[in-house]
């Protein structure tokens, strides 16, 4: 591909510099008899329409030219002075026109751009509510030992909250988690008050208390397992889970 | 059997003493446990008699298990094998009490016996003698017929064990023949267990393939109370050990954890959040006749009673913010705080009334979060000592019926494992090995 377009250049640049060269030449020696008329050179054009098209679709190629006994398209072959056709490369191409004629030869190109047939993704019309639920409801962390939300899960609370209220007929549970320290049974109340704080920031925030439901998994549901800060922070949160088991 | 029990409740109170100094954190080493005076006793191995072949292994596990019996008593010094004289013991005219006198015996007490199989049937005959008294040498005198099984050697042993204990322990009865129940994740899930006292036999209580957490044993050894999510939340669930089955019990809401039974197993208590906060309820053991001892904001967590009188419940409450040990009267009045500081949690009450057990962070704080060490801290006094120092976390001690040990668990070798200790922390035993175990709990009798 890329090797193509440099050929292409290549071969443009080349026609360009016999072209003017050949000017030079013919402007140079001005004899003092008049000469015949020399032989128009060949113009030409070649565009595509539209310019870019996704995998699968097709474009019209339009040329024009004058002054020419012959015109080639690259990948075409040999066609009328001026024609249109219909192309549909899997890939993109440039469309590469030469018309040679007694005044000399020209080139004319044109490129079709191909993109990809596009994915579901930018479109997000299947994402499942649980998937949606999953991306936009973020889970809120805690201070060891403390159950009360901190000042900058305000926001959280309030994208959280902004979701649910767009989905009304989502039920959830808020998980109350704790990190590995401390006791079993102790942890298990700390659990519960977490997703509960949880629970009633979303309330406060507008959310039906009936959409709601509550569990503790103390520290038995860690979601990591080693013993330092980072992960105790990981397991110090209300966990939020669509649906209701 | 009065001054056993004097004497240990005196040595307690020097031991407390202690504490009043900062050498608080030093070893506890007293050399006589929480009995008194350590009884020296000799324990022969029981001489098979009749011949059978099956009776050997047989023997040596009834030895073997008679002899740890009364090593892990608290109350005896028995005499290592190696200075024994040559000749069997196996009955009372073998028994020649100048040679079990004599140093290095030097024993004041000796047990010993016979052992027999004849048609699947065993046999054993075991005596006491006390040698210092060659006129009138005999305390004890038993006999014993089972089937002839691994199991029942193991048993006879633990009852001739608790006879003796019984006998020379200030009429405490031994503990033998207690369970220990306790949680494991050996199947995958969280299960309640149960073992031997000194951890043979653990064996799977439940199958229900859930998370069960906290195991509280019924006084009279019939029923196991425990926090299950196998209904959803967690809710104090009840198994009839009898039955193999779990009984109804109604679903409290909220987070419903750690059941704990009044002494006469008429009542229980435990920790619900079904109002909101977690608080200390009580209700009648099938569930009926709630009612809630605590409100105050942050989490009331594992209520136990007073055994000795019912009249009081200590708990974990985290109203102050790190969890600390309370009291209150069994109707919510007269609250009291018992620790100071730190982060203490899971106390169990003493059988007789005296002593709670704890899990203790004393010097909690960020950076130096310290370990978590088992403590005892006299009711009525708030004077305390430490009884773990080996490293790990240590938590969930739980009483033996006899007042002289407490089990619990500890993270000292890597893993949560079940181990237990005398009440002066000596004698620091491993139980479980496999798994993950925790939360053990030790059977009222």
């Amino acid at each position: 591909m890329k090797k193509t377009m440099k050929w292409t250049l290549l071969t443009l640049a080349l026609g360009v510099v016999l072209v003017s060269a050949g000017c030079h030449k013919k402007s140079a020696p001005a004899p003092a008899t008049p000469p015949p008329p020399p032989p128009a050179a060949p113009r030409a054009t070649l565009t595509v329409s539209p310019e870019s098209i996704t995998s699968g679709g097709s474009a019209t190629l339009s040329w024009t030219s004058t002054d020419a006994t012959s015109v080639t398209i690259s990948g075409i072959g040999a066609v009328a002075s001026t024609g249109t056709q219909t192309v549909a490369p899997g890939t993109s191409t440039t469309y590469h026109l030469t018309a040679t004629g007694p005044g000399g030869s020209v080139d004319a190109t044109a490129r079709l751009t191909v993109t990809a047939a596009p994915m579901a993704a930018p479109m997000a019309p299947d994402y499942t509510e649980e998937q949606l639920f999953a991306q936009s409801v973020k889970d809120i962390y805690f201070d060891y030992d403390k159950y009360d939300l901190r000042a900058t899960d305000k926001a959280i609370i309030d994208a959280d909250a902004a979701f649910l209220k767009a989905h009304p007929s989502i039920r959830f549970t808020i998980e109350g988690h704790c990190d590995e320290r401390g006791s079993t049974d102790y942890n298990l109340a700390l659990g519960d008050q977490r997703a509960n704080a949880a629970r009633s920031a979303l309330v406060n925030a507008g959310i039906p208390a009936s959409q709601i439901r509550v569990i503790s998994y103390g520290k038995e549901k860690p979601f990591c397992t080693t013993s330092d800060e980072s992960c105790w922070q990981q397991n110090r949160r209300a966990h939020f889970v669509y649906g209701q088991k | 059997m009065k001054r056993i029990a004097v004497v240990g409740a005196l040595l307690l109170a020097g031991l407390l003493n202690l504490t009043r100094p900062a050498m608080a954190q030093d070893w506890i080493r007293t050399g006589t446990g929480v009995g008194g005076e350590k009884i020296r006793i000799a324990v022969p191995d029981f001489r098979v008699v009749r011949n059978d072949p099956t009776a050997t292994p047989l023997d040596k596990t009834f030895n073997d298990v008679l002899f740890s019996d009364l090593e892990q008593a608290g109350i005896f010094d028995v005499v290592t094998r190696s200075f024994y004289p040559m000749e069997p013991v196996g009955y009372p005219n073998e028994a020649y009490l100048d040679h079990w006198s004599a140093l290095p015996v030097k024993a004041s007490m000796l047990a010993f016996g016979n052992l027999g199989v004849s048609n699947g049937a065993m046999q054993v005959q075991g005596w006491l003698f006390d040698v210092k008294s060659p006129q009138a040498p005999q305390v004890l005198a038993k006999q014993y017929r089972e089937s002839a099984t691994e199991e029942n050697a193991r048993a006879v042993a633990h009852r001739f064990a608790n006879e003796i204990i019984f006998r020379l322990g200030g009429g405490i009865n031994g503990i033998a023949e207690s369970k220990i129940y306790y949680i494991s994740n050996r199947t995958g899930h969280k299960e309640v267990w149960a073992m031997d006292y000194d951890g043979a036999g653990q064996h799977a209580v439940t199958h229900l393939g859930s998370i069960a957490l906290s195991p509280r044993v019924s006084p009279d050894n019939t029923k196991v109370a425990f926090a299950s999510y196998a209904r959803g939340g967690p809710n104090v669930a009840i198994w009839s050990l009898e039955l193999g089955r779990m009984l109804n019990f109604p679903v409290m809401g909220g987070t419903t954890v750690s059941p704990a039974w009044s002494s006469d197993g008429a009542k229980l208590a435990f920790s619900s959040s079904r109002s909101g906060d977690p608080e200390i309820y009580v209700c009648d053991a099938n569930g009926a006749n709630i009612k809630r001892l605590t409100s105050s904001h942050g989490p009331d967590v594992s209520p136990v009673w007073n055994p000795k009188t019912n009249a009081q419940i200590a708990w974990v409450s985290g109203r102050t913010g790190l969890p600390q040990i309370y009291t209150m009267d069994s109707d919510g009045s007269n609250v009291q705080r018992l620790t100071d500081q730190g982060y203490a949690v899971s106390p169990s009450w003493s059988p007789n009334g005296q002593y709670l057990a704890f899990a203790w962070i004393r010097h909690y704080g960020a950076g130096s979060p310290g370990n978590s060490d088992i403590y005892l801290m006299d009711v009525a006094s708030h004077k305390w000592i430490q009884l773990t120092h080996d490293g790990g976390r240590n938590d969930f001690p739980s009483w033996s019926p006899d007042g002289r040990h407490i089990v619990y668990q500890s993270t000292r070798g890597g893993q949560e494992q079940i181990w237990s200790m005398l009440a002066d922390g000596s004698g620091q035993t491993q139980l479980t090995f496999s798994g993950s175990n925790s939360q053990p709990n030790w059977s009222w009798k």
